[in-house]
């Protein structure tokens, strides 16, 4: 096996040194929550990553064999918190396939609304916490006051702000709200002017650039090797989308483009491409929803629920396009109320894989932009 | 030579654009909610502390089988014969003496899969949500009317009444009056009742 | 100067020195609560937020909360600490932000000393805090606190360079290092002003001013680095080293630290205004003047000073929370590949037409 590295700065020592040993984390205001990254460097120059991970395990899949169906939907939003409605889709999604049910069309258009405000609402987080590592505070804060409006969104709908419980096993729990079609198109109109504040403000700033310009290159072939996948993958130039790929719900019912990385400023797939890619996503989204809510039929939206779940034996892996890539179910069913085995294929957990080999001969510093671009979520790396 | 003045170039006007946007942000009103003098508008779904209108809980333990944390521990009494329990709000008659129902808030996830299944729709979420403690378990709240002395006699008094129909003495005695005391529950401020009734799934 | 003026006042040499060596330390305090005040509320109304509102008046006294809680705070070292170097620290570096108000012209009268090496004696005695910042880093035996020290003191050294560059340029047209001369040889309007092309005349005048703005732009890039605000906070990098070489100080001790930055970040402001924007001299001339009140110009200058030199804070400020923040090597890059070639291009120039 032989990965290609970034060895962007190459270094002969002529004297036998030691290497130092930096711990960074679990507690370190940028490694995004608890990960721990042992580096092994060279003066500032990084020769190794070790991540280490399981500082926020919670034994979600062992949890799910002992709840039932249902049950388990709160604990799938707590993995990856920044995206929960993607989760609960996910698992939503699996389970229907398991049990062979149909759920109405409304009830589709409305989970494919709330993914897509989800999927902003996580690259908004992605994108501001990324300035906030290379040192741009102010982004971080517009992201987030962005943000709040479709959290409010969500809070208006199930009364949660974070972990839903909304979409579930063939249904929802509520109905939206009334205002809800109108405050979305609202807050569709009033995001659009903020996606190009946040490009003046942040992505064509020259010194944005500089940092993460060339910086942590993943080639194409890498990044397949390691099975990364979403805004990553893209980012490396390769047109990989489930919602086009592999259509679940009613997503082939909307017209919008995948963004793929093209090295606009640097190389492709480097660190500023995974963010442009982010970037250009979150207007893709905005277009899906306005065609969803557009389309939107009315509809019952819990009618289809199923009293009591208890599909068949058998066993299925649905997978969805989640913020962060390609989110796996693997449920196997034994007959019973609980399921037998839950298994996810968890996106941040695979594409944090590759860092060791984006990282290696960078500076200390670029560790920061590498990790964010990466960007991971412990609770989904950990689960 | 070109590309580094085109480099000082874009980053004198790329700082400038930026500082542009910020200097703009400068007149923009804050978003700030000032939240101890003001208050946000909660929506009318709200999901925060529960509330269990014990008048109507007919002790069936459905909420607390719905609830994935086990959060929630019922224990419950037959009544005697005799006893009158009283009525739910929507007419079904109540059947057993509800002598435990504690919900630990330390350990609810507020996900409300408890609330849907109730059967008389007597447990609900309300917008109360600053409700910290500096004891753990003091967030266990305890929703049952009788008073604890009333309640030992509810299990006394059904064990007696096992006992008695177990030695199959037809000599009935001793009708319990039952108790009328209205105990509070530990709510200081009854929430609010209007909440998403019209979203439940039956 | 300020040191007649107490003599005249006290008739006690002792007591008058000693009155003019706090004089700045007071305005170095009352500066500094001002100034974090004003940090925190400039940063959160261009974050669309509203700062601190709870003490006082929009929070204005939120500093001084600030400080007391720091005065209370348990002084924390460990036990693998270099004891008195951890000690020593932070008064180094204070104590090297101190000495460069000594000669700082806050207007014709108060000058805590009238040193004929003006601006010399304030970039030398500069120079202490870089001693006390790798102190701290080495004493508190932690990787984050060296590394950011190293950092410190490679980017406070090499950024000494280009602000020198750019205080020759200026010393060769006004040939005196005397801040105080400085200031008065801008005297008049605002054309007279060093970044207007000082108070020559006629055709040289006219070619010094596009040099004289890139001298500004190239002294105001390279102090910002020296006293370690975005873009270039790199040695107390949150998100990389923690916050660097202070990051296993704690209270009162960290306080010095803080105060330093702020002490620090208004010398800088006061020395470039001093050398390109006419010092204290006020750009729309004087009140005092005009109504034939002599003792009021010192105090008007005085306020022409402060304004200039909180300006140029304010607009440190605003960098800082517009920009990211540069990496190592790239920051070396910049001050090598571009801001000492543009300085000494630059000192070329402006030495020919001098000559000329
Ligand atoms: S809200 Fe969820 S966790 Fe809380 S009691 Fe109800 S079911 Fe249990
Ligand atoms: S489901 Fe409702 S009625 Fe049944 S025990 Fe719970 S609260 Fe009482």
């Amino acid at each position: 096996m032989s990965f290609e590295t970034n060895k962007s700065i190459e270094y002969k020592p002529v004297v036998k040194t030691e290497h130092m040993v930096l711990n960074m984390g679990p507690q370190h205001p940028s490694t995004h929550g608890v990960l721990r990254l042992e580096l092994e460097l060279e003066g500032e120059i990084i020769t190794r990553v070790i991540p280490h991970i399981g500082y926020l395990h919670r034994c979600f899949e062992k949890h799910a064999e002992a709840m039932t169906y249902p049950q388990v939907v709160p604990y799938t939003d707590r993995m990856d918190y920044l995206a929960s409605m993607g989760n609960e889709f996910g698992y939503a999604v699996a389970v229907e396939r398991l049990l062979g049910i149909q759920v109405p069309e409304r009830v589709e258009y409305i989970r494919v609304i709330m993914a897509e405000l989800q999927r902003i609402a996580s690259h908004l987080v992605a994108l501001g916490t990324y300035g906030a590592d290379i040192g741009a505070m102010t982004p971080f804060l517009f992201c987030f006051r962005d943000r709040e409006m479709i959290l409010s969104l969500f809070e208006m709908t199930c009364g949660a702000r974070l972990l839903y419980n909304y979409i579930w096993v063939g249904g929802l729990s509520h109905d939206l709200h009334p205002d809800f079609v109108r405050k979305t198109r609202d807050f569709c109109t009033y995001f659009k002017p903020k996606i190009k504040e946040l490009n003046d403000l942040l992505t064509y700033n020259k010194i944005f650039i500089e940092r993460t310009a060339n910086v942590g290159v993943l080639p194409l072939d890498t990044a397949i090797n390691f099975g990364i996948s979403g805004p990553m993958l893209r980012g490396s130039g390769l047109k990989w989308d489930l919602r086009k790929d592999d259509p679940y719900s009613v997503y082939h019912k909307f017209d919008f483009n995948i963004p793929v990385g093209e090295g606009k400023v640097g190389t492709v797939g480097d660190c500023w491409d995974r963010y442009w890619v982010r970037v250009l996503e979150m207007e893709e989204s905005l277009k899906i929803i306005e065609q969803a809510l557009d389309q939107l039929p009315e509809g019952d939206v819990t009618s289809a629920i199923p009293k009591r779940i208890k599909p068949p034996i058998g066993q299925v892996y649905a997978r969805v396009e989640n913020p962060r890539g390609e989110l796996g179910y693997f449920i196997m069913s034994d007959g019973n109320v609980n399921p037998f085995r839950v298994k996810v294929r968890a996106p941040s957990f695979v594409n944090l894989g590759v860092m060791d080999v984006l990282c290696r001969g960078h500076m200390v510093a670029d560790i920061i932009a590498i990790l964010g671009s990466v960007d991971i979520v412990l609770g989904e790396v950990d689960r | 030579m070109r590309e580094y003045f085109s480099n000082i170039w874009t980053s004198l006007a790329t700082i400038a654009i930026g500082m542009k946007v910020t200097f703009k942000h400068m007149f923009v009103p804050a978003v700030t909610i000032q939240y101890p003098d003001v208050r946000p508008e909660l929506p009318e779904r709200e999901r925060n502390r529960l509330y269990v209108n014990m008048d109507d809980c007919i002790g069936c333990d459905q909420c607390s089988r719905a609830c994935p944390v086990s959060c929630i521990e019922i224990e419950t009494v037959k009544g005697l014969p005799t006893d009158d329990i009283g009525k739910t709000s929507n007419g079904k008659k109540k059947a057993l003496w509800v002598t435990k129902f504690n919900i630990d808030f330390a350990k609810c996830c507020y996900c409300q899969l408890c609330v849907f299944p109730c059967p008389t729709e007597c447990i609900y979420m309300t917008d109360v949500y600053e409700f910290s403690e500096f004891e753990r378990k003091s967030l266990v709240y305890d929703f049952v009317t009788l008073t604890p002395e009333e309640r030992e006699q509810k299990k006394l008094n059904y064990q007696k009444y096992e006992a008695e129909k177990a030695a199959e003495k037809a000599a009935v005695k001793k009708p319990v009056t039952p108790p009328v005391t209205e105990v509070k529950p530990k709510i200081e401020n009854p929430p609010s009742t209007e909440t998403q009734g019209e979203n439940k799934v039956s | 100067m300020m040191y007649d003026f107490f003599l005249d006042l006290f008739g006690n040499e002792i007591l008058a020195a000693i009155v003019t060596g706090v004089t700045p330390l007071l305005f170095i305090l009352l500066f500094v609560l001002f100034a974090v005040w004003l940090e925190r509320k400039v940063s959160a109304h261009m974050q669309d937020r509203l700062g601190p509102m709870r003490t006082g008046w929009h929070g204005w006294l939120q500093t001084i909360a600030d400080l007391l809680k720091l005065i209370q705070k348990e002084d924390i070292s460990a036990s693998a600490n270099d004891k008195p170097l951890f000690n020593l620290a932070p008064i180094l570096v204070f104590a090297g932000s101190y000495a460069a108000f000594a000669a700082i012209p806050f207007s014709s009268y108060f000058i805590g000393s009238n040193l004929d090496l003006g601006i010399f004696f304030i970039i030398g005695i500069s120079g202490l805090v870089v001693a006390g910042i790798l102190m701290a880093g080495w004493a508190s035996n932690n990787k984050y606190s060296l590394l950011g020290a190293m950092r410190a003191a490679a980017q406070i050294i090499s950024y000494e360079i280009p602000t020198i560059l750019v205080v020759l340029t200026v010393v060769m047209i006004t040939r005196t290092l005397n801040l105080h001369t400085l200031s008065e040889m801008q005297t008049g309007y605002i054309w007279n002003w060093m970044i207007f092309g000082g108070p020559g005349t006629g055709l040289e005048k006219f070619l010094l001013i596009p040099l004289m703005f890139i001298g500004f732009l190239v002294i105001y890039t390279s102090t910002l680095a020296e006293v370690n605000r975005t873009p270039f906070d790199i040695p107390e990098a949150e998100s990389e080293l923690v916050s660097g070489y202070h990051t296993e100080y704690s209270g009162m001790k960290f306080a010095m630290f803080f105060l330093a930055e702020y002490a620090n970040m208004y010398a800088v402001s006061a020395i470039v205004s001093a050398l390109f924007l006419g010092g204290y001299q006020s750009p729309i001339g004087y009140l005092g003047n005009l109504i034939g009140v002599s003792w009021l110009v010192p105090i008007e200058q005085f306020f022409w000073f402060t304004a200039k030199g909180a300006f140029f804070v304010f607009v440190q400020m605003w960098l800082r929370w517009t920009l990211p923040r540069l990496r190592v090597d790239q920051l070396m890059a910049l001050c090598w590949k571009y801001l000492i070639p543009i300085a000494f291009v630059n000192l070329i120039i402006v030495g020919l037409i001098t000559v000329l």
